[in-house]
Order: C-alpha cells, then sequence, then structure tokens
C-alpha cells in the first residue's frame, strides 16, 4: 500500500525546481485523496459483505455442518503444499545460483507457467493421467497446489538470494568444514528467513483460497464449502468468508511482524511480501 | 639468497612457540607442481610451480587475470587444475575436498555468516569439527582477543566496520587449526589506514603462529611489505618469486621492473661486448636481459637510480616535483621528449623548481635492465 502511494506521489509530485514550500504544502493533501480513494475501494465491499451477514451470524459459521472438515482441509493442504514447496524450490534455487547461474532465465520462465495456464486446463490435464491411489487422496490437490504456488515461492527465494554473496558464503563455510547440506542448513536457510517467510505467506494465502482445482477435484476445501453453502444460507456463508478473510490477514500479519522482529536484530532488511530488503551481506560500514 | 623465513625458523620466535607446547601447529610446507588451468582458450595458469618452507609468509603478486587468485582457489580446493598437484607437507592434497583440506581462507568480499555474532563466526569451523560447546567458545573468544575484538563478541556483522568484519574472518580462519592460511586479497575492500593497520596485524600474527601463509594480492606496496617471498606472476606463470628487497633491487625481467614500483625507461643503444650506451655513459647490461635484443633498446632505471643536478643547460628541465617525506620526486623533460622521474633528498630538492635546467644522469655502478624499446 505504501509503495503504492509513494509511486503515484512521484508522479504527481512537482518538478524538483519547484520551491519546496510548494511541494510540502500540496504533498499531504494529495496522499489523502489517494490513500481514502484506495482504503474506499477496499473497505466498501468488506464493509457491505459484514452489513449483509450482519454480526449475529459468526457465532453460525462454527456450527454449521461440513465448516470444520473443510476448513481442516484447507489447513491441511496449506501445510502440505508450504513444506513441499519449500523442500523442493530451496535447495533446487540455490544451486541454480550456485551451480547453473545460465539457467536462471530458463527457470523463470518455467516457474511462470503455472500462473500463465490457467487451472482448469491443469487439473484436467492432471486428472486424466494421476495414478488412481493418488485420486483418491486430497494429497494430490496438495501437489496440484506446489505447481500453482512454485512462481511465488521461486520468486521470494530468488529474491533473497539475490540479496546475500551465495559463492562466498558457501565458500568459507566449506572452508571451515560444512558441507553443502550444513551450509544450506546453517547458513543460507537462516539467511533467507524474510524470504521464506514470504514465500510461505503467499503458499498458504493461496491455497487457503484456491477454488477450481479443489471444486473440479471434488474436494471440500473451505473455499469450496463456502460457494456450496451460500446456496443454503447466504448470510452465514459471508460470514465465513470474511472469517477466512480475517483469519488469513492476521496470519499474515503475526508472520511479517515476527520477520521484521528477528531481521531487525540482525540487520536484515524491511519484511514485505515481494521484495526482500538488504541482508546482511551487502551491508558495509 | 636464502628466505627470511627459513633462518627464522631455526632460531626466531617460532621455536620458542613450540617450545611452549601450543596447541597450534607448526606450519607445513606447501608445493605447487606445474599447475595448469584453462578456462576455455584462456590458460589461467601455465605451469606454475612454488615451493613453500614452513612457516613461510608467500604472496602472489600480479595484475587482474594473471592467474593468481586461481591458483590460490586450487590450493583451497575450490577449484581443479587440469594437471599438477599440490602438496601439503608432501602429501598430495588434490583428490581432498575442500570441506576436508583444512585451510583456512580469508576473502576478499565480507564472507562472515550473517546470521551469527561474531563469536560463533568464529567457532562455526570447530563446530563443524564437533567440538564441545564450552571448548568451542573458549576457543573463539581466545582468538577474538588475538584480533582485539573481545568486545566485539556478541555483535552480529553488520554491526562490524569493514576492518573488524576482515579481523573476524582472520579469527574464523585461525580457529580450525588450519595447516595453510589463505589470504584472497583480504585488504582490498578496505579504507588505506585500516587497510595498514590490518597489513600490521596480519603479519604479526602470522609471525607468532608460524603458520604457512599464501596471499594474493594486485598492490605490490602489500606484497612487498608482508611477504617473505614475493612471487610475480604473468599470463599464469612466475616472472620471479624472490625475497622483497631483490625483487626491487634486482627484477630479472622488464615485466617485474615495471609492475614493481616505479620505473623510468630511457633510449639507449646495445653496443658490443654487452653494453648499453644511455645518457652518454656505458654501462653493462645485466646478465640475460638483452637476450634477443639488438639496436636501440629501452634502459629501465628507478627514480633513485638516477642522479640530478642543477645545471644551466644540462639535459633535462624541471616539470613538477612531489614530496613524499625524506624524498621528493622531481619529474624531468629530457632532450628527445623522454619523461623520467628522479628521487632525490627533499633537504636538497630546493633547487629543483618547475623550469629548472638540470643535469640528469646515471651512476655508472651497477649493470643494468634493458627491454624492447616502447
Amino acid at each position: 500500500m505504501a509503495a503504492i502511494t509513494d509511486a503515484e506521489l512521484g508522479a504527481i509530485a512537482p518538478a524538483p525546481d519547484r520551491p519546496a514550500s510548494r511541494r510540502t504544502r500540496r504533498y499531504p493533501v494529495w496522499r489523502w485523496v489517494i490513500l481514502s480513494l484506495a482504503g474506499l475501494y477496499f473497505l466498501i465491499p468488506l464493509y457491505a459483505a459484514l452489513k449483509f451477514a450482519g454480526l449475529k451470524a459468526f457465532p453460525d459459521v462454527l456450527k454449521q455442518s461440513g465448516f470444520t472438515s473443510a476448513f481442516g482441509l484447507s489447513v491441511r493442504l496449506a501445510v502440505i503444499t508450504t513444506v513441499l514447496t519449500l523442500v523442493l524450490m530451496v535447495p533446487t534455487t540455490v544451486y541454480v545460483h550456485l551451480r547453473l547461474p545460465r539457467l536462471r532465465r530458463v527457470l523463470e520462465v518455467v516457474t511462470i507457467l503455472p500462473i500463465v495456464i490457467p487451472p482448469v486446463v491443469l487439473i484436467i490435464g492432471v486428472l486424466q493421467i494421476a495414478p488412481a491411489a493418488l485420486k483418491g487422496s486430497p494429497n494430490l490437490l496438495g501437489l496440484e497446489y506446489v505447481i500453482l504456488a512454485m512462481p511465488f515461492a521461486y520468486r521470494s527465494i530468488d529474491a533473497g538470494l539475490r540479496a546475500m554473496d551465495l559463492k562466498t558464503l558457501f565458500e568459507a563455510s566449506n572452508s571451515l568444514g560444512a558441507n553443502w547440506l550444513t551450509t544450506l542448513w546453517r547458513v543460507v536457510v537462516p539467511n533467507l528467513r524474510t524470504a521464506l517467510l514470504s514465500a510461505i505467506v503467499l503458499t498458504v494465502a493461496l491455497v487457503l483460497g484456491e477454488y477450481t482445482m479443489a471444486s473440479l477435484d471434488l474436494y471440500q476445501t473451505f473455499p469450496v464449502w463456502i460457494v456450496l453453502f451460500s446456496q443454503d444460507s447466504g448470510p452465514v456463508a459471508t460470514a465465513a468468508s470474511l472469517l477466512s478473510l480475517f483469519v488469513t490477514w492476521i496470519f499474515l500479519m503475526a508472520i511479517v511482524t515476527l520477520a521484521g522482529r528477528g531481521a531487525r536484530r540482525r540487520g536484515g532488511g524491511e519484511v514485505a511480501l515481494f521484495t526482500v530488503g538488504r541482508q546482511g551481506t551487502g551491508d558495509s560500514r | 639468497m636464502t628466505s627470511p623465513a627459513t633462518d627464522q625458523r631455526d632460531s626466531g620466535p617460532g621455536s620458542g612457540r613450540r617450545a611452549h607446547g601450543r596447541r597450534e601447529a607448526a606450519g607445513l610446507s606447501l608445493s605447487l607442481q606445474n599447475l595448469h588451468r584453462a578456462f576455455g582458450a584462456t590458460k589461467a595458469l601455465d605451469g606454475l610451480s612454488l615451493d613453500i618452507q614452513p612457516g613461510e609468509f608467500v604472496a602472489l603478486l600480479g595484475p587482474s587475470g594473471c592467474g593468481k587468485t586461481t591458483a590460490l582457489r586450487i590450493v583451497a580446493g575450490f577449484e581443479v587444475a587440469d594437471a599438477g598437484s599440490v602438496l601439503v607437507d608432501g602429501k598430495d592434497v588434490s583428490p581432498i575436498p575442500a570441506a576436508k583440506r583444512d585451510m583456512g581462507m580469508v576473502f576478499q568480499s565480507y564472507s562472515l555468516f550473517p546470521n551469527m555474532s561474531a563469536i560463533d563466526n568464529v567457532g562455526f569451523g570447530l563446530r563443524m569439527r564437533k567440538a564441545k560447546p564450552a571448548e568451542r567458545s573458549r576457543r573463539a573468544a581466545e582468538l577474538l582477543e588475538m584480533v582485539g575484538l573481545t568486545d566485539q563478541a556478541r555483535q552480529y556483522p553488520h554491526q562490524l566496520s569493514g576492518g573488524q568484519q576482515q579481523r573476524v574472518a582472520l579469527a574464523r580462519a585461525l580457529a580450525i587449526e588450519p595447516q595453510v592460511l589463505l589470504l584472497d586479497e583480504p585488504l582490498s575492500a578496505l579504507d588505506a589506514k585500516v587497510r595498514l593497520q590490518l597489513r600490521e596485524q596480519i603479519r604479526a600474527l602470522q609471525q607468532r603462529l608460524g603458520i604457512t601463509t599464501l596471499f594474493v594480492t594486485h598492490d605490490q606496496e602489500e606484497a612487498l611489505s608482508m611477504a617473505d617471498r614475493v612471487g610475480v606472476m604473468r599470463e599464469g606463470r612466475f616472472e620471479q618469486v624472490d625475497v622483497p628487497d631483490q625483487l626491487y633491487a634486482h627484477p630479472k625481467t622488464a615485466f617485474v621492473a615495471e609492475f614493481v614500483g616505479t620505473m623510468n625507461r630511457l633510449p639507449g643503444a646495445l653496443t658490443s661486448g654487452g653494453n648499453v650506451s644511455v645518457l652518454d655513459e656505458v654501462l653493462p647490461v645485466q646478465a640475460g636481459a638483452a637476450d634477443g635484443l639488438s639496436g636501440d633498446v629501452d634502459v629501465l632505471v628507478r627514480p633513485e637510480g638516477l642522479r640530478i643536478e642543477a645545471r644551466p643547460g644540462g639535459n633535462g628541465i624541471v616539470t613538477d616535483r612531489a614530496f613524499l617525506g625524506s624524498v621528493s620526486r622531481i619529474g624531468v623533460q629530457l632532450s628527445g621528449d623522454v619523461a623520467v622521474k628522479v628521487d632525490h633528498p627533499s633537504v636538497h630538492a630546493g633547487a629543483f623548481a618547475p623550469g629548472a635546467s638540470v643535469q640528469v644522469s646515471m651512476p655508472a655502478d651497477e649493470a643494468v635492465l634493458v627491454a624492447a624499446r616502447q
């Protein structure tokens, strides 16, 4: 949000040769106008939903049939997806950075494919070829979500790795007697904390909100349940989706705050979802 | 000429240290044997050989791209030589991976682990060696004290200055009691004053521990002031490996002469009997220097190797004068469009103001180095 406002202000701000007094006078006005417009754009639908659901509907959500199992399934999928994504993507991205830097372009293109190809196409393809044993298990959905999460995870990790002198860190650690895995675990991962948290945040958000695949795969995840349930009771379903929004939001805020505290203590940069600020290595005084 | 390090081993601080029974291993010999390494069509190393005595400090000096860093990385185990071997204490270490070679390395860029405090960085190598936590922190604290950073033990790399970070990196490299210490331009990212301090500190520590050290640099002043011997490299080979004063006073090739210190080129002509005529003198040519040359050549001479005196109608005009402390460096334009630098004691340099007419001459007491005319 702040980034958008700054960029907008940059475009609107008077040319540098104008007197400073005029600039400072005009700045706050535009800032508030833009903030309010953006705020209204996001808040009005939320308010409308809240109004439609009514506060009474919230306690009812928890009592609805299917809510617990649907939410439980979504959380389980989020955990599976996050763990698998990190286990696959961290070593791969580190390896590519370290040994196959020329492959980085290829990997960037490959990792954007899941965004380019519609989920409907992906899931129909998967259902055609998936082994029967997997088809009967929600774990299949987890595997599919790993593919969907790959673009976000790759970009976060890639940004984190760019911020450190990976080759020197590996060589230093190597010369001190650590092997590849030990270095990855003790040196790289702790310094990727911010990037990993942003990968986790994006993956979790994605899984908690994905509808197409789950629905075509006939699993009642939380988003699927909301859609089904809204046909029974609109207000309660709306309350449920608002609740899921708040839960996700609180979860993300908690992660970002925790990460920010750790990063400040050790000199890491700002924690943001898509960008990773400067990390210790690049910081010389 | 034997190296000073060789002499020290017999009577210097090294033997005293061993007598005290300290745990630091005595320095081991290091030998690079006929190393070859090519990157595509570029030969980074072209038959490089070097024997380093136990406890000796050798600098590899050369312009960028001369192969010095490749040589160091092969010793460390980060690169593999196409041919040749590296011996430590007479044993071939080529098959041993970097992680098991016990080489302490300090890098050019800051290489401390950002997620660990100074003391944890220093203790990392010991942790990899499964040292007990108590032993680890005792030893790490000891090393931090050695580099004068006891107060910074709990600080993270981003809280330390560049010089402090490199000192922690040095302590970290020494903590594993390495067989050989490898320094890859560790000072080049630092500012001048810190560089000077750290230079002295590294040298003092190296001598105290008696650890065999290979140091890579492109800074000749650094190499000459720190090392027992300096190997000047060019295109993957040594031009000359020698103690600093010999390298300076008796360079064997024109490349070494011009890479180390300041060198003047004066037009001269080879005469019969291995002599060269220059500045109205006929001087003997250093053995081998004129091989393959004939006729017009350049005579190489250092600023302090030239004499200057005020003389109306002399062979040159002073163009500039720089005060360097005890000596001043005087720029002189000689006839024939030749510019030279002459060092002269500052107390007597008053007469050589820009525009003054002077006579520049060469004392006829030593054989000179010649090179093809440029």
